[in-house]
């Protein structure tokens, strides 16, 4: 396998296989040199042509754990500002020699073109393509769910995932739907009907409108942000009607099950879907999130480009 | 195909190298053996279990995965990463003792003794290897040697262990041209 577009592309083996490399990783960044050889002679180029933080220091601090040299190519700031197509970027790229691309694009399939084009050779990594897919996250969010509640191994049959808020945008929804439900768990999405996409019947997951009836029953909390700069139209009446719906706050925390985490893949909107006090609470893993994200992508990357073909095991 | 030893040969040579880790580095106090994935834990988990009823007290052991630092990564698939489990008290100061299932070209203890870098820094390091089968391409010798088994480079040594193939056995495969 050559590209990590969508989790389509991963049969179940093998996110648990990323997910089982990204356990040795994480020791590694905890070691006293964070460094490998790996991808020593490797270029990754990070294009990124929507804004985002977290999930571009988290590949550049991956790639760069692994030797590989890092090339930042943001919207602003580059040629992308003045229009230039992706055509015309990919052909750039492939004259640096990337060996790997990490794509963020406001464009849902815009990962899919590069990949497909034949404009360039190097790997195509999807880092979030509009409202589609986000795969590294959610292979984030099931490796922060593993370690905490299946022991950090195998995978994550018997638990109980929420996810709440805005599924109709949330290509972080749409990834993690696909990866929990193939390593197992059981998902129940949380939102209010205006937010849910219209195919979601056709999905493995149970819905719900009433988020308190949910809290008791599940393992993992996964809150998404409300995604300000893809509402177009009005979804729900008031910021605090949607927050005392389906916000979580100190009260709601209070329902949960014993031992459940709360997740959240940033940035947090404080006050809107996650009060301040639920954000800092000793149930959120958060700020954990961002650190296993490191391992993912090393992982990825490990597994995506270090080496010549497929992969073998021993 | 005859084995070039069979399951009471290696439980000898093994006995025979834990005795001589412990002559050469005046018992097992200062010492902490880590084996090299797949067999190598094995063989190094085997060697600390004959130590500790030899010695009478608990020896330090763990494993030492060197995917991440091999030499060829760039010419073959990625491999799976094996599990890395150092002790508790760290390799800081330690006698390392690295155990491998056959020394042939020497690059995984190459690789080795730059993963064990990434941990920390042992006061020194020793190698015990099963077999020893020749063809060096680096300036790598083992201290411990269970077998040294001449071969021809276009044979190959097959290791067997029971926990991993289910029966204790070390064959050469292939004609010796």
């Amino acid at each position: 396998m050559k590209h990590l577009l969508s989790i389509n592309d991963l049969d179940k083996d093998f996110a648990i296989t990323i997910l089982d490399t990204a356990n040795e990783m994480a020791r590694v960044s905890e070691g006293p040199v964070k460094k490998l050889p790996t991808l020593r002679g490797k270029t990754v180029v990070n294009l990124f042509a929507e804004d985002s933080t977290r999930t571009r220091i988290s590949f550049e601090a991956a790639a760069k754990r692994l030797s590989a040299d890092v090339i930042n190519f943001t919207a602003k700031g580059s040629s992308i500002s003045k229009g230039e197509s992706l055509k015309d970027t990919a052909q750039t790229l492939q004259a640096l020699g990337a060996d790997a691309v990490v794509i963020r694009h406001p464009a849902s399939g815009a990962a899919h073109r590069l990949a497909q084009g034949r404009w360039m050779n190097g790997t195509v990594i999807n880092a979030g393509d509009g409202t589609h897919e986000h795969p590294s996250q959610a292979l984030l969010d099931a490796y922060t769910i593993r370690k905490h509640l299946a022991g950090g191994k195998g995978d994550l049959k018997g638990l109980r995932v929420a996810i709440v808020g805005d599924i109709l945008h949330s290509r972080v929804a749409r990834s993690n739907v696909l990866l929990l439900t193939k390593l197992g768990a059981e998902v129940v999405l949380v939102a209010p009907p205006t937010l849910l996409p219209h195919e979601v019947q056709a999905w493995p997951v149970k819905i719900s409108y009433d988020f308190n009836s949910v809290l008791p029953t599940v393992d993992a909390i996964i809150m998404l942000r409300i995604q300000q700069e893809r509402m177009s139209d009005l979804y729900f009446p008031s910021d605090r009607e949607y927050s005392t719906l389906f916000g979580i706050n100190s009260e709601r925390l209070a329902l949960t099950k014993s031992g459940s985490i709360l997740m959240h893949p940033g940035p947090m909107n404080r006050g809107l879907e996650i009060s301040a006090e639920v954000a800092d609470s000793a149930q959120s893993v958060v700020v954990e999130q961002v650190a296993n994200g490191v391992s993912i992508r090393m992982a990825i990357l490990y597994l995506f480009i270090a080496g010549s073909q497929e992969l073998v095991n021993g | 195909m005859s084995a070039a030893l069979t399951d009471a040969d290696i439980s000898r040579a093994l006995t025979r190298i834990s005795h001589e880790i412990l002559e050469r580095n005046s018992g097992s106090t200062s010492i902490t053996i880590l084996g090299i994935p797949t067999r190598g834990a094995h063989l190094g988990y085997r060697l600390a279990k004959i130590i500790e009823g030899i010695e009478g007290v608990p020896v330090q052991v763990g494993t030492l995965d060197i995917t991440l630092h091999r030499d060829d990564l760039r010419l073959r698939a990625p491999r799976a990463l094996m599990e890395t489990v150092i002790p508790s008290i760290g390799i800081e100061g330690r006698t390392v003792v690295l155990v491998d299932d056959v020394l042939f070209s020497g690059r995984t203890i190459r690789s080795a003794l730059d993963a064990l870098g990434e941990v920390g820094r042992p006061e020194r390091v020793q190698l015990a290897v099963l077999v020893d089968r020749g063809h060096r391409e680096l300036p790598i010798k083992a201290d411990f040697v269970g077998k040294n088994l001449p071969t021809s480079k276009s044979q190959s040594v097959k290791v067997h262990l029971l926990e991993h193939d289910g029966r204790d056995e070390v064959l050469i495969e292939g004609e010796n041209s």
